[in-house]
C-alpha cells in the first residue's frame, strides 16, 4: 500500500495531475508516452535506490508496485 | 522575456558574456557557471546585475558529469526553475594533429562537447517537468568545414550539432527545443592580434568582408530563445558572414 502511494505521487508529478490510481489502472488508460515512461523509472529507480532495467513491459500499477517491493527485497 | 531563468556556461567573459548581458537586458536572471575563478567574472556579474536582474555564479568544471549534476540542482534550488540553457564553455588547443597528443584532443572534447552532454542531461528533467525549455549551443563553422591545426576543437563542435539534433528529438514532445548557432570569425582580443596581412586574407574568405561582432552572436542566441522562434528545433544558425555556405 505504502508503495502504491509512493507511486501515485511520482506518476502524478510526471502528469503534471493528480491521478487517481488503484493497482488495476493500466498504463495505456494513464496515456504516458516513452519519455515519460523512462523519467518515471528513473525516478522509482533514485527514490528506492533499485534498477529496474530499461525493458519493463507492465500493463497495469499493480504489476510496478509488485516489481518494485520484488525489487526492493532483494536489495 | 520578462522571469525567465538561463543557465550559461563559460559566460565569465567574451562571446558568452555579451549573450548574458543581451538576454538580461531583456529581463532574464542569469546563473553563470563557469571553470574559473569568480573575481574573473566579477565584470560580467556586475553588468548582469545593473541590468536590473539577478545574476548569480556558479563554478563549476562543465566536464565533471557530477559537478554539473550539482551545478544545475543549486540552480534551480536558488531560482526555482530553468528554461534556457545556453552552452558556451569552450577550449581550444590547436596543433597538426602530427603534433597533437592524446590530453588536447581529450581535453577539448570534455570541455566543449561533453560539457554540453552533461549540462543537458542535467537541466532536461527540470525542463521536462515545466513542458518548456530552450538549449543553445555554441557550435562553430570550424565544426561543419573542418580546419587544419584544429582537430580536437573541429570534431567537438561537429559533435555538437549531432548531440543538438538528436536532443530536438528526444525533447520535441516536451516543448523543448535544441538549436545550435555556429559563428564564423568573430572580433575578439585574439584576431585584434592578427597583423594587417592576415586579416586581408581573412576577408577574402568571407562575402560580408569583414569580422562578425560578439552581439552578432548574442542576437542569433537571443532570437533562438525567443517565442519568435518557437517552431524551430534541430537547426544550426551560421553567423558568419557567408564564409561557409
Amino acid at each position: 500500500m505504502e508503495t502504491l502511494e509512493k507511486l501515485k505521487e511520482i506518476l502524478s508529478e510526471c502528469k503534471g495531475e493528480d491521478l487517481d490510481i488503484t493497482p488495476e489502472t493500466t498504463f495505456d488508460e494513464l496515456e504516458f508516452d516513452s519519455l515519460d515512461k523512462v523519467d518515471i523509472v528513473m525516478q522509482i529507480e533514485e527514490a528506492y535506490g533499485i534498477s529496474l532495467g530499461d525493458n519493463m513491459q507492465l500493463s497495469t500499477v499493480g504489476e510496478l508496485v509488485a516489481k518494485i517491493d520484488e525489487a526492493v527485497a532483494n536489495k | 522575456m520578462e522571469n525567465r531563468v538561463a543557465l550559461f556556461t563559460g559566460a565569465g567573459r567574451g562571446i558568452g558574456a555579451a549573450i548574458a548581458l543581451t538576454l538580461a537586458k531583456e529581463g532574464t536572471d542569469i546563473a553563470v557557471v563557469d571553470y574559473s575563478d569568480e573575481s574573473a567574472a566579477a565584470e560580467t556579474l556586475a553588468a548582469l546585475k545593473e541590468a536590473g536582474v539577478t545574476a548569480r555564479y556558479y563554478r563549476c568544471d562543465v566536464s565533471d558529469f557530477g559537478a554539473a549534476k550539482a551545478a544545475a540542482d543549486q540552480i534551480v534550488k536558488d531560482f526555482g526553475k530553468i528554461d534556457i540553457l545556453v552552452n558556451n564553455a569552450g577550449i581550444t588547443a590547436d596543433k597538426l594533429i602530427m603534433r597533437m597528443e592524446e590530453a588536447d584532443w581529450d581535453r577539448v572534447l570534455s570541455i566543449n562537447l561533453k560539457g554540453c552532454f552533461n549540462m543537458i542531461k542535467h537541466v532536461t528533467p527540470y525542463m521536462m517537468r515545466k513542458r518548456y525549455g530552450r538549449i543553445v549551443s555554441i557550435s562553430s563553422v570550424v565544426g561543419l568545414m573542418g580546419n587544419a591545426g584544429q582537430a580536437n576543437y573541429a570534431a567537438s563542435k561537429a559533435g555538437i550539432i549531432g548531440l543538438t539534433k538528436t536532443v530536438a528529438k528526444e525533447f520535441g514532445a516536451r516543448n523543448i527545443t535544441a538549436n545550435a548557432v555556429a559563428p564564423g570569425f568573430i572580433k575578439t582580443a585574439m584576431t585584434d592580434a592578427l597583423t594587417e596581412e592576415q586579416k586581408q586574407a581573412m576577408y577574402k574568405l568571407i562575402p560580408l568582408g569583414c569580422l562578425g561582432e560578439t552581439q552578432d552572436i548574442a542576437n542569433a542566441v537571443k532570437f533562438l530563445v525567443s517565442d519568435d522562434a518557437r517552431y524551430i528545433t534541430g537547426v544550426v544558425l551560421k553567423v558568419d558572414g557567408g564564409m561557409y555556405i
